[in-house]
């Protein structure tokens, strides 16, 4: 199955068939979820107004992770069976993986300063997203030392397979330590501490913000594949 | 042409083996920081003695009830784990989410047997969201979840 998805013949009309889903569902819930989070949303109780940013920072923060786990699992296929479209997958995720981190940190810095007092301190939860940042970077500057496509790729793999520890320790980081970040709002025991009238709008970013990712990292294959015909 | 063939199997063993050396490295490495991985120290172990004594160090916790006073710029108050608690004074602008019962980092140090001297005070948010109209029958969903 992972020889049938990967071979660009496969992929190539697939990801045509897919890619206007991905738009139409990126721009859709990202116009009703931003109307919804930033205007109709109610006020929070203790942040009032300022909360909304979270609209923003959370679906960013959770793209920055799931990027790179979409990447792991493309380098990890691209070491073991060599396919060409999961090498495409690792060409084209590092810099949205970037972008997302790079918006995680300045929203939350924005955020910081009028909720805790502070842009920035080194708690593990902030510090493990700066080195994600740097991950990312790694990468990128992989795929412009490497001339050869398909030699930069392994190479991204590798890095990419190895920083892969980092994704762990962000995401557990509120539990494991002390930290000034609050812990998961979401996913915790006994379920989201989040007004659902706050959360509908939430969820509805982090499926806009996915479908995007998913509409670029398509269309850049394509684009591709069609540039080296098969 | 199968999916896992001897060659891929190789791959697939050679890169099972560096992620697990790499996950034990980390697990390890991890442990050794754990203690500068700490942001702060509650009060229960700074009264433990447990709080570097040279340089400063953050002390987390909740704003003790009826401890705030205010004197022009400088407040007083305590933090407290609920099982001990030690007096602070800080002397500046606080935070918007400062207030009694609420999660609070101070960055300083002990200037006295039971006093803290801050030279930052951080508020930390408790990750719940809600509306301040919430109906009583929503409240109680929030506390039993």
């Amino acid at each position: 199955m992972i020889r049938k998805f990967s071979s660009p013949k496969t992929f190539y009309p697939l990801a045509g068939k897919l890619m206007p889903w991905f738009f139409w569902t990126f721009a859709v819930l990202g116009l009703v979820g931003l109307y919804w989070g930033l205007v109709l949303a109610p006020v929070d109780a203790v942040q009032g107004q300022s909360y909304r940013i979270m609209y923003v920072h959370v679906p960013a923060a959770w793209m920055s992770m799931m990027i790179y786990t979409s990447m792991t699992a493309a380098a990890i296929t691209a070491l073991v069976w060599r396919t060409k479209v999961a090498e495409y997958w690792l060409l084209c995720s590092p810099g949205l993986g970037a972008s997302f981190t790079f918006i995680t940190l300045v929203t939350g810095s924005l955020w910081g300063k009028p909720m805790w007092g502070t842009y920035w301190v080194w708690d593990a939860r902030l510090t493990s997203e700066l080195v994600l940042l740097f991950i990312y970077f790694a990468i990128l500057a992989m795929k412009s030392a490497v001339p050869d496509r398909r030699k930069a790729a392994r190479v991204m793999a590798m890095i990419t397979v190895v920083g892969f520890v980092n994704i762990p320790i962000i995401k557990f980081s509120v539990d494991w330590w002390t930290t000034l970040h609050q812990g998961d709002s979401i996913f915790r025991k006994g379920g989201p501490s989040i007004a659902p009238a706050m959360l509908v709008p939430l969820f509805m970013m982090a499926l806009s913000f996915t479908s995007y990712y998913f509409w670029l990292v398509l269309k850049h294959i394509r684009t591709m594949i069609e540039r080296k015909p098969v | 042409m199968s999916l896992l063939t001897r060659k891929h199997k190789r791959r697939g063993a050679f890169l099972a083996v560096i992620l697990i050396a790499l996950a034990a490295a980390t697990f390890l490495m991890l442990r050794a920081f754990n203690e500068n991985l700490l942001f702060y120290f509650l009060p229960t172990q700074v009264k433990e003695g447990q709080a570097p004594k040279n340089h400063d160090f953050r002390m987390g916790g909740l704003v003790l009830k009826g401890s705030i006073k205010k004197d022009g710029l400088t407040v007083h108050f305590e933090v407290t784990d609920l099982h001990n608690s030690i007096p602070v004074v800080y002397k500046g602008i606080l935070p918007d989410l400062f207030h009694e019962n609420r999660g609070v980092i101070v960055e300083g140090r002990m200037t006295g047997p039971d006093l803290f001297t801050a030279d930052q005070v951080l508020a930390k948010h408790d990750a719940k969201y809600q509306p301040p109209e919430m109906t009583p029958a929503m409240k109680k969903y929030m506390q039993t979840h």
